[in-house]
């Protein structure tokens, strides 16, 4: 099973592999509405490519209140 | 459709209906590629009766309060019908509110019944104002097993055999409180009649008619006003489908049009552009040579459907578009917030008509709408009929604040007659927006009077809420403002807050004051963040019980600084 560390780092390379930024400008408390410029919808995009990674199922509600990597890795943890 | 002039309330008109088409479908619920309910208007009928009956067991009357907080699924739309066979009230909140703010919402409305799916409840029971729910009974939805719902009931278990009796209502009663802001200052509970709802149908159907066999999707969740109408009570009230997707996830969103041929849908401006920016990258993508052909065709569809939508045509003409939104789209809705006119031409040009509107939730949802005859990119549409509306105080470009008069107007704010009579004046609703109404009668909106933004996910967002998210500040006194509020743009896209920091004599604004102002607003969910801070050198003027005259400090601001002064965060 990953570690939050773990985690953590792979959501951090999904998203930069998502939106096509480097991995090194991503940080886990990087608030990444403003960092990637991307908007909610953008943000879901995201979450479908991060549950295809991890095997699980997030429910549009999980990324409810959630801006960093940070705690949207927590999320992923709690369902893995 | 129901001649809605007959019935007296939502719920004889939706009764009607489930008798009138029993075996038409009238709703689905979908979640990503999974299909979770299927039910006819009969069996709509056999699943919200029990409940109502329960309803009534536990003491839902004619009047009662009762709340729903739920995303978008089909237990809102049974839950709604219920508590209006009952007579009752319903209030719509939005579930995407904190749960602090959902329970202050409550105590406001004195709901007496709650509606609400486990994970919301979870997080309620959590919140410390938790102990002042005084709610009579709570039903939660999908709870797992043995899940602690402390001291709620069980939605699903929540049913009585027995027939319940139909509570007629009058059409002046209210139908609905629905809240268009106040979570953290003067909640506006905004109290919608069923004459109110009925008469907007009627108008709203005229234009963009729903039948047996229509499939509307619903992917905004129903307590947002559009939705309600559009998603709900036209669609029933007409014998059509209703297709509720529990995911706005774009490639979920795409596949629902093909797999249930939709017809129509509502959205925010934001999902338009992404939808936009979706086509325009395939569009890109294509070889050079297909793509010129596809410019020729467009080209084409637009110099054929000038003057007025041509469905055929234009489905003949770009096959591939059409049947990437399932070929039997006939449009699209928008409406919450501003949308770009280039964005409504992209979809008009491909053969999609955007019926782009303009309302707020004390009018009745819906003021304006474009009728396509011919299509209008420029301007939110014309008047709905029997919806009158004017420009109070012209300028000398025509430009002034909207004014509406119609029989969906709301009939007053709840528990606050001085804020009705300040919003209606004389029959009017001063809606606070400025507009100027073109010699065809459509009408163009420049900008705000009021102080506040609208989101392009179509949320109002007021200062006043905001400001509690920074209570505490070591500064002497704050406040937030609408930046178009403080510096006049006509511009209805791109708006955001400010908040004004008036530190005390001799403080200044440190890094470590700069570093708790970005926490604090990271905090907030992402749409209700503020933009950037001001420096502020004066006393705030203040009204004789210490409240901040907003107007007057605004006009300050605006004499002694400009836009380049704000920090952006």
């Amino acid at each position: 099973m990953n570690t939050i560390d773990k985690t953590t780092d792979e959501v951090l390379r999904l998203a930069a592999e998502h939106f096509k930024v480097r991995r090194d400008q991503l940080t886990p408390d990087d608030d990444f509405f403003k960092k990637l410029g991307i908007n909610s919808l953008q943000a879901l995009d995201l979450l479908t490519r991060i549950e295809q990674h991890f095997q699980i199922e997030l429910p549009d509600y999980e990324l409810q209140g959630v801006s960093d990597f940070r705690t949207l890795a927590q999320r992923i943890q709690s369902r893995l | 459709m129901l001649d809605l002039r007959q019935y007296n309330s939502l719920g004889e008109a939706l009764r009607a209906a489930l008798e009138r088409w029993p075996d038409e479908i009238c709703l689905i619920e979908a979640d990503r590629d999974r299909e979770n309910t299927r039910l006819t208007y009969r069996q709509f009928k056999e699943q919200a009766l029990p409940l109502a009956s329960a309803l009534q067991n536990a003491g839902l009357k004619d009047g009662t309060r009762a709340a729903i907080i739920m995303t978008n699924q089909s237990k809102w739309l049974i839950s709604a019908y219920a508590i209006f066979f009952c007579g009752g009230v319903l209030v719509p909140l939005d579930y995407k509110l904190s749960a602090a703010e959902q329970l202050q919402l409550l105590a406001h409305s004195h709901a007496e019944f709650l509606v609400i799916e486990y994970h919301l409840w979870r997080a309620v029971t959590q919140a410390e104002q938790f102990k002042n729910l005084t709610s009579r009974a709570v039903l939660v939805t999908e709870a797992p097993p043995n899940a602690d719902l402390a001291g709620a009931h069980r939605w699903e278990d929540f049913r009585v055999a027995a027939e319940p009796t139909f509570i007629p209502r009058k059409r002046s009663d209210a139908a609905c409180i629905v809240y268009s802001s106040g979570t953290g200052g003067r909640p506006k509970g905004c109290v919608l009649t069923h004459e109110n709802y009925l008469e907007q149908c009627v108008a709203l159907t005229s234009l963009y008619p729903f039948w047996p066999g229509v499939r509307y999707l619903s992917i905004l969740p129903t307590n947002h006003a559009i939705d309600f109408m559009v998603g709900f009570i036209g669609p029933f009230t007409c014998g059509a489908t209703v297709v509720h997707l529990r995911t706005l996830r774009p490639e979920f969103i795409r596949e629902a049009f093909t797999k249930y041929k939709i017809t129509y849908m509502a959205l925010v401006p934001m999902v338009l552009k992404n939808l936009e920016r979706g086509l325009r990258q395939r569009f890109a993508d294509l070889p050079p040579g297909k793509r010129k052909l596809l410019n020729a065709l467009i080209a084409t569809n637009r110099a054929l459907t000038r003057r007025r939508a041509h469905l055929k045509i234009s489905r003949a003409l770009l096959p591939q578009v059409h049947n990437a939104f399932g070929g039997e789209l006939r449009a699209l809705f928008v409406g919450g917030a501003f949308t770009e006119p280039e964005t409504l031409q992209f979809f008009y040009d491909l053969g999609i008509p955007v019926g782009n509107g303009y309302g707020c939730t004390e009018a009745g949802t819906v003021i304006t709408v474009n009728d396509l005859k011919p299509f209008r990119g420029d301007t939110v549409g014309k008047p709905l009929p029997g919806m009158e509306v004017k420009i109070t105080n012209p300028g000398a470009e025509g430009i002034g604040e909207v004014a509406v008069r119609s029989r969906t107007l709301m009939s007053h704010y709840l528990d606050d007659p001085e804020m009705t009579a300040e919003t209606i004046v004389d029959g009017w609703l001063l809606t606070g927006d400025l507009g100027r109404l073109d010699s065809s009668g459509h009408l163009q909106l420049f900008g705000r009077k009021k102080n506040m933004i609208v989101t392009e996910e179509g949320k109002n967002i007021y200062p006043e809420d905001v400001e509690t998210y920074f209570a505490g500040l070591a500064v002497k006194e704050f406040c937030v403002f609408a930046a178009n509020y403080l510096w006049p743009a006509r511009t209805m896209v791109g708006e955001q807050l400010v908040l004004v920091l008036h530190p005390e004599t001799g403080q200044e604004i440190t890094k470590e004051l700069a570093a708790e102002v970005a926490e604090r607003n990271r905090r907030l969910l992402n749409y209700k963040r503020i933009g950037g801070y001001l420096a502020w050198d004066r006393d705030f003027p203040l009204t004789a019980s210490l409240k901040i005259k907003r107007a007057e400090l605004a006009e300050q601001i605006r004499q002694n600084r400009d836009r380049s002064a704000v920090v952006p965060l």
